[in-house]
């Protein structure tokens, strides 16, 4: 090996003295560097349209209106509750498994403005239902904001980077939010009809379209959108992506990554208390246990959807609810467990959920 | 020879050895001790939950697998004993066997495929999925009531040894009838303790060090030349088998089988906080946590009528006391024994005795 | 907060950092001079990554002190000891393989929007960075994902530049345009603190040296000196230095 002075090598290629020139003059930086490929990641995609347009065949045409209404409302509100699960754990690496208690207490708090409120509700106004309609959301999703932030910094923070205690603790927190909600608002159903205004079906020739569910479709299509603009054109959204990707190196930026976490966490709880709200409306009853019992279908959704990614978890909640309403009418027996074969249906496609992120 | 007959893994805690001695010497002569049906029905519940508890120690504390599709195999144990005695006019041992055998079988078979599927992704990955198969499965046995009974369960006769009605003996002994109660009594006393010896020999055998190797540091376990895959599968078919087994007795000794005392997540629930309160990684830690757990469930929920009653003119607090309310109390329980008591009871009883001994 | 000039902007002092139960660094005693570029040398495993994650605050010193401009910063937070005008480029480079090229430097302009006289100063080392701008940082190669993490690392003007093995495997050429791109920092201010196996490559750039081993200092002085001295390289560096070319 010679000692190589790197001198006469410098002043052939690179000159630092001129900085702008160089772009035409100089060859490229190596000369091993292709234009690297970007080819966007389109065939998740195509999943919710395709398996809409093969069910078509099978039913008539208002039918399938109708179930892919309901299914897209559905996978919506799904969306909602369990958009905040995932990019909390993509964010923090930690997974709350009690996430379905802010579903519940969501819920339960808007009945504080909705029984009192009962004559806007009744009222065949448009505008009156959804004033107070918008009251209870704006009152559930603050409880569940502030209820979230406690509970980060009171039951998670001491846990962090210890999945199992994680994973216990999350648990005994929605044991405990459950049994205070029977505890505070009585153990029996608490009934929640809909709203005068959005009762019943709207008509596109033949087809059934229940007015609510429209309401859901809308509601969840800003919340997606909402989050995709957030993320991906703000700079707080930057520091979420990067976050994702290594907290560590956001900090050596200069940025205190932990009040975003917590901030991204009491987010994500009160995204929960808006699913609540809407899922309770869509039941018509409340149940203490509603949040546990729907953890399941969350849990699934972001798995098929990839831990941390918020748009696989937006495609895999409209691919559960959609094969949940063709199926629970084209074979109602298979209904039941379809949700389980979808997942590992994807999860045999694609091992980490259909987006998954570095940390996946 | 007692080091023996626990595998070499003692108390080592005086006070833990004289609590574990009193708990199986209460167990061993419960029916003799006390009389009445609760009671007894008391002690057979907490030999099985013993067993059931242990064999959920072995996958979360000393392999450090989280699986919420324990009680699955559980239902699966006491759904197969109790279909196969349901559906025959004449309950004979043989009948007893071959729901078994069938039971223990899809046991493995499904044991084994969780384990090959998800055992290959992160830890998170696998609980979830396993709380997904588990809430599908309480689902298809619910809808399957033609079989199942649904939500009512199903009531059977077991064979006749075993019947209330069957007398062993003329005379009483101690004061108690020698009847078919008590011989299932014994059957479930004696099938969960060679159950609970069999976990002990093997938590302490190589292959436990293995899985305990895997708990603290998988990568190392797997470049010291352990194929940790097939590892974690044992121990998950392993566990399965057994909480299988200890359905099969609880359903032999309730003669019903039902989704809410096997399938339901409540069960799941009570094993986890069993576990942490007890001590995971410990065995022994199941048999304090199930005894001191099943005890309360019984007693201590009087109790607390008694209280909320009492407390009846303060309506939130009376709420909180009520006895439908016992999670709740539980429920903070378990938070706290996380945070402060990790290592639960039967730890903090070794570390006494550890600390006293220096 | 100014010092005088011929204050070192970095002092450690007795600084001792363990990982678990691993001793790594066992009292680094160091003192970078203001301006230029000092070059912190040594083998695998001597603990230079680990004395520059100390300085980030990343791993926490059991002991000793850290004083940075007047300041101490041992007990810092990670965020707090950035803004106080360190920058630093990891050893792994650490680019957001999600976001872009912009996106990567826009992250790094902590007071508001992209510079873009700043910018093109940058892009006139690293020409490629303007033909990937819009491209996700996780497809580029080795190299430009380094030209990425340097060009993070200076988009906003830092006091201190803490760099971390740059040029480990890449190409020679790109190597040539990191050289420059160090000098012409030098020239405004920005001290820079270099941890390099590669001898070659600092020993025309390198100001002072320190060299490290098992986790302490055993060498300090300029540059020049041990560059002209082949018995002291021998002696400090093991074995031939041009191995790592």
């Amino acid at each position: 090996m010679h000692i190589n002075e790197p001198s006469h090598d410098w002043n052939r290629t690179v000159s630092a003295s001129l900085p702008i020139t160089k772009d035409k003059d100089a060859p490229a930086a190596a000369p091993d560097t292709p234009l690297p490929a970007s080819r966007p990641d389109i065939a998740p995609l195509l999943l919710v349209p395709l398996l809409a347009l093969a069910a078509l065949p099978f039913m008539s045409f208002p039918t399938w209106v109708t179930l892919s209404v309901a299914g897209l409302a559905m996978g919506m509100m799904i969306f909602i509750m369990a958009s905040g699960l995932t990019l909390v754990f993509g964010l923090m690496n930690v997974l709350n498994f009690g996430h379905g208690a802010f579903v519940s207490v969501g819920a339960f708090s808007a009945t504080l403005v909705l029984i009192p409120m009962r004559n806007w509700l009744e009222a065949d106004s448009l505008a009156a239902n959804l004033g107070a309609l918008g009251l209870a959301v704006l009152l559930a999703m603050t409880v569940t904001a502030v209820l979230g932030w406690a509970f980060e910094r009171i039951v998670i923070m001491p846990v962090y980077g210890q999945h199992l205690k994680q994973i216990l603790i999350t648990m005994g927190g929605m044991i405990v939010t459950e049994q205070l909600i029977n505890v505070i608002w009585g153990a029996e159903q608490v009934p929640l009809p809909l709203p005068t205004a959005l009762r019943g079906a709207i008509f596109l020739g033949d087809a059934a379209i229940e007015k609510y569910r429209l309401l859901a479709v809308v509601v969840g299509l800003c919340v997606f959108a909402a989050m995709f603009l957030t993320l991906n054109r703000t700079r707080i959204g930057l520091l979420i992506r990067a976050g994702v990707e290594n907290g560590e190196m956001v900090e050596a930026m200069g940025y205190r990554i932990r009040r975003l976490f917590v901030a991204v966490f009491a987010a994500g709880s009160s995204l929960a208390g808006l699913g609540g709200v809407m899922w309770g409306l869509y039941k018509e009853t409340l149940t203490a246990a509603m949040g546990a019992d729907i953890t399941v279908m969350i849990f699934i959704v972001i798995i098929i959807g990839g831990l941390g990614s918020v748009g696989g978890c937006f495609i895999g909640a409209l691919l559960m609810a959609l094969v949940a309403n063709y199926a629970g009418f084209l074979a109602p027996k298979v209904a039941l467990v379809s949700n389980i074969i979808l997942m590992i249906a994807i999860l045999l496609w694609r091992p980490a959920g259909l987006y998954s992120t570095s940390r996946g | 020879m007692l080091v023996k007959f626990l595998s070499g893994d003692l108390p080592r805690s005086r006070l833990l050895g004289l609590v574990l001695a009193a708990i199986v010497f209460g167990l061993l002569l419960a029916p003799f001790l006390f009389s009445g049906a609760r009671p007894l029905n008391t002690a057979a519940t907490i030999c099985i939950y013993i067993v059931l508890v242990a064999s959920y120690d072995l996958l979360l504390g000393y392999t450090g697998i989280v699986s919420f599709a324990h009680t699955m195999f559980y239902g699966i144990g006491a759904y197969g004993v109790g279909i196969a005695l349901a559906s025959v006019e004449e309950p004979t041992w043989r009948v007893v066997l071959v729901g078994l055998v069938l039971a223990l079988l899809l046991t493995v078979a499904l044991a084994f495929v969780i384990g090959l599927f998800a055992l290959r992704v992160r830890a998170i990955f696998y609980a979830m999925i396993t709380l997904a198969v588990a809430s599908s499965f309480a689902v298809l046995a619910s809808q399957l009531s033609d079989l199942t009974g649904g939500e009512d369960g199903r009531t059977f006769s077991v064979p006749e040894l075993l019947s209330p009605g069957f007398t062993l003996m003329e005379n009483a002994v101690f004061g108690r009838a020698v009847d078919g109660r008590l011989v299932t009594y014994y059957i479930v006393f004696f099938g969960c303790a060679l159950l609970f010896l069999f976990l002990l020999r093997l938590v302490n055998s190589p292959f436990g060090r293995v899985l305990q190797a895997i708990r603290e540091n998988e990568f190392r376990a797997e470049a010291l030349g352990y194929r940790t895959v097939v590892y974690r599968i044992w121990a998950n078919v392993l566990a399965a088998v057994v909480a299988a087994l200890a359905g099969a007795l609880m359903a032999l000794w309730l003669r019903y089988v039902g989704p809410k005392t096997s399938l339901g997540f409540e069960v799941m629930i009570d094993i986890l906080l069993i576990v942490v309160i007890g001590g995971m990684g410990t065995m022994y830690g199941a048999v304090i946590g199930a005894t001191l757990f099943i005890l309360a469930q019984n007693y201590l929920k009087t109790l607390m009528g008694h209280a909320s009653e009492a407390l009846s003119g303060v309506p939130m607090l009376a709420a909180a006391l009520h006895p439908d309310r016992w999670m709740l109390w539980l429920g903070v329980l378990f938070i706290l024994s996380i945070y402060f008591f990790p290592i639960g009871i039967v730890g903090k009883l070794r570390m006494r005795g550890f600390i006293a001994k220096r | 907060m100014a010092q005088p000039r011929n204050e070192p902007i970095l002092s450690l002092s007795g600084v001792h950092t363990h990982i678990g139960q691993y001793h790594i660094l066992q009292g680094v005693d160091l003192a970078v001079p203001r301006g230029g570029l000092a070059v912190l040398l040594g083998r695998n495993g001597a603990g230079k990554t680990t004395t520059l994650r100390t300085i980030m605050g990343l791993w926490k010193a059991s002991r000793g002190s850290i004083v940075f401009d007047g300041r101490d910063i041992t007990r810092m937070a990670t965020p707090d000891i950035a803004r106080a005008g360190i920058a630093y480029v990891p050893e792994s480079m650490a680019v957001f393989s999600e976001l872009t090229v912009r996106e990567n430097l826009l992250l790094a302009a902590r007071s508001g929007p992209l510079d873009s006289a700043r910018v093109d100063w940058i892009c006139g080392f690293f020409p490629a960075l303007k033909k990937f701008w819009h491209y996700p940082a996780g497809n580029l190669s080795g190299g430009q994902k380094q030209m990425v993490a340097i060009a993070r690392a200076i988009v906003e003007p830092s006091k201190l530049l803490l760099v971390d093995e740059p040029t480990k495997g890449l190409a020679p050429a790109i190597v040539q345009s990191l050289m420059a791109a160090f000098r012409e920092l030098k020239d405004t201010h920005t001290t820079i603190l270099l941890v390099e196996q590669n001898f070659n490559f600092v020993r025309t750039l390198g100001d002072s040296v320190g060299v490290m081993d098992d986790g302490r200092i055993v060498h300090t002085g300029a540059m020049r000196d041990l560059a002209g001295d082949e018995a002291l390289q021998q002696r400090l560096l093991g074995l031939a230095l041009d191995a790592h070319q």
